[in-house]
């Protein structure tokens, strides 16, 4: 009896922190946000109108869209950079040369964010170090914007989430058994047919693990298209910003939010269909 | 006929260590022919670079007659079994087994015919569907065979496959190595560091010790005639005895072991130079317990037992020479006769001189496999 009770305090000191944590910041916000979303800033009941907005209004969902799709290309992008990085830290490159890498790419993010796109700004802007060089050397006849466009931002995103996919990957290829590379090509295996049936297969629960995180980041992601990508480069967040600081309208905000939660919950349902994964085995 | 494979001249070195030094050899077609030696020997290095994965600094690789010297593993006619095996876990047995004929480029039934056929010979036929961790050590080691010799390669190079199996395990898979190559014809070069393994299964074994080959021959050749110290030490046991040599009144070669036992010596010893401090050499089971008198030119030598060493029909004595304090094995038939012998007793123990054999040089610290 009595250690039935002492089984049970034991279990609630882990758990209440986790359930807090959960209701207070979690299932609370947003089931305000939820009830948000389908009410209106006047007076009134149950209303759609915050949705049909999104649908109406083009400029909504083809930010929608185009985030939506510009996140699936970056977490591609960055997938096919990690490979290889992965690669050279783990088989290529000698223990100790190995860590030094690591750290390397580790080092960037001791760096917040925000400086770190400063940097960018520094490099890429009309005044900036590589416009000055460049027309110094007479490369280019006068400075090029390089900064407030698509491809920028998605440099800068690529950039930015680049660590999440390496860790994961590394760790993975780490375990990978070096004979069955040896192998594979004693087998007759060309290096495309020993990276597709071996190395991806064998990576695969760790490419799908960062290319979450990495698909996540970057679809919540405010600062980067916020600074690099400027008014030319929309993204989603930004909407959900502009709803709720400039226009104080949370009721639109929140639909907004929901439905970016949406679409990443079903990209990510798709990922783990399409790549024969389980989100048990990946988040392992 | 050209060899299956045919090495000349092969050297590798790492930094200022030389790995691998001018080691020439042929290979039959259709043979086993093992590399015996301890680790550290090279034999790794040998092989890797048979296989392709390292470039050797000099010598010629030939397959059938044709220099694949620098030509890249997947492209040469020889593949490797693995020493943890190396079977794709991501695949199933047939995908494992048809790997190679994949990346030929070969495709539908013909595939299907070609790696049931293998799975077959070596004894897995219906378990093409199977994960690799749903399979036993011993199928695991067939499978890993059988995905290389699907491919029909020239050579067969096995690393010390039989390393990561069990005691009992390994005695069987000796026999059934043995017979599979006998059935398949393909030709086999097996390293290992086991020379019971290399004795059982090999026509033809190498020994190599820092780099070279001491000495290649049959099993029984390299058992009865080693032509040197080490290869004498390392196949099969043996009893080294540190002696020095000289005459007897017939001039006849002799030697003083311990200062204190006169031995006649093999006449083969008389090259030796006298007083110059030699190994002799004689085996386990070439020693007798308690010679008859009646045996005339036997070598004699009282001993102490140390302990009896019982394993069937492997048993064995450790005895110490009178005033010495060198180990000596001594085996122990086991026909009831000498049953009555109990650690700490002295007994005579004897040998013919014609089987017993010397090198000279008291060629440094003996030869110690652990």
């Amino acid at each position: 009896m009595s250690g039935r009770i002492r089984l049970n305090w034991g279990f609630l000191f882990f758990f209440l922190p986790v359930a807090l944590w959960l209701l207070l910041l979690i299932v609370l916000p947003h089931a305000e946000l939820l009830r948000l979303s389908f009410t209106s800033s006047r007076p009134g009941g149950f209303t759609l109108q915050n949705y049909m907005a999104f649908f109406s209004e083009p400029i909504y969902w083809l930010t929608f869209v185009r985030t939506a799709f510009y996140s699936v290309i970056v977490t591609f992008l960055v997938m096919v950079i990690a490979l290889p990085v992965a690669f050279y830290i783990t088989k290529v490159a000698r223990v100790r040369a190995g860590g030094f890498l690591m750290v390397l790419i580790l080092v960037p993010f001791w760096v917040s964010e925000l400086i770190r796109v400063y940097g960018w700004i520094i490099l890429l802007r009309e005044s900036g170090v590589i416009n000055r060089l460049f027309t110094s050397i007479g490369l280019f006849s006068q400075p090029i914007e390089m900064l407030y466009n698509d491809v920028t931002m998605i440099m800068g995103l690529v950039y930015t989430s680049m660590l999440f996919m390496v860790v994961p990957i590394v760790g993975v290829m780490d375990a990978l058994d070096d004979s069955l590379i040896e192998a594979a090509y004693d087998l007759g295996a060309s290096k495309t047919a020993i990276w597709r049936t071996i190395i991806i297969p064998h990576c695969m629960p760790g490419m799908v693990s960062g290319g979450i995180i990495v698909f996540m980041l970057v679809l919540g992601s405010y600062l980067t298209p916020n600074l690099m990508g400027g008014k030319n480069s929309l993204w989603f967040t930004e909407q959900i910003y502009n709803q709720i600081i400039l226009y104080f309208n949370w009721n639109q905000g929140a639909a907004f939010g929901f439905l970016l939660l949406l679409l990443s919950s079903l990209i990510i349902w798709i990922a783990l269909k399409v790549t024969g994964q389980n989100l048990g085995e990946v988040v392992k | 006929m050209p060899f299956a494979l045919s090495v000349h001249g092969l050297t590798k070195k790492f930094g200022n260590f030389t790995a691998v030094e001018n080691i020439s050899f042929d290979v039959e077609d259709g043979k086993f022919f093992s590399i015996l030696g301890p680790s550290g020997c090279g034999k790794t290095t040998l092989l890797r670079m048979i296989a392709g994965f390292y470039r050797q600094d000099g010598g010629t690789i030939l397959f059938n007659g044709e220099d694949m010297s620098s030509v890249p593993p997947n492209r040469r006619p020889v593949n490797l079994v693995f020493q943890n095996l190396a079977l794709f876990p991501m695949m199933n047995v047939f995908e494992n087994v048809a790997f190679g004929l994949r990346r030929r480029g070969e495709k539908g039934s013909g595939v299907a015919r070609k790696v049931n056929d293998m799975l077959e010979r070596v004894g897995l036929p219906d378990s093409g569907e199977k994960q690799i961790s749903q399979l036993s050590g011993g199928q695991k080691q067939r499978i890993a065979i059988a995905r290389c010799l699907v491919l029909d390669p020239a050579v067969l190079l096995l690393d010390e496959p039989l390393g990561a199996l069990d005691a009992k395990l390994r005695e069987h898979m000796k026999v059934e190595l043995k017979t599979l190559q006998a059935n398949v014809g393909t030709t086999f070069v097996y390293i290992t560091h086991d020379q019971s393994e290399a004795m059982v299964m090999s026509d033809t074994v190498a020994v190599m010790n820092k780099g070279t080959f001491e000495q290649t021959g049959s099993p029984q050749e390299l058992y009865h005639r080693p032509r040197s110290s080490f290869v004498a030490q390392f196949v099969g046991n043996n009893n080294r005895f540190l002696i020095v040599p000289s005459r007897d009144d017939g001039g006849a070669p002799a030697g003083l072991y311990a200062g204190r036992f006169s031995f006649i010596l093999d006449d083969a010893c008389r090259s030796l130079q006298d007083g110059i401090p030699c190994e002799m050499f004689v085996r386990p089971e070439a020693m007798v317990i308690e010679p008859g008198s009646d045996t005339p030119g036997f070598n004699r030598m009282p001993v102490q037992v140390r302990a009896v060493l019982f394993d069937g029909g492997n048993s064995r004595l450790l005895v110490i020479p009178e005033g010495t304090e060198d180990e000596i094995v001594v085996m122990l038939p086991q026909t009831g006769l000498y049953d009555h012998i109990r650690a700490g007793d002295r007994i005579m123990v004897g040998w013919d001189p014609g089987i017993s054999l010397c090198f000279a040089g008291n060629g440094g610290k003996p030869y110690d496999e652990r």
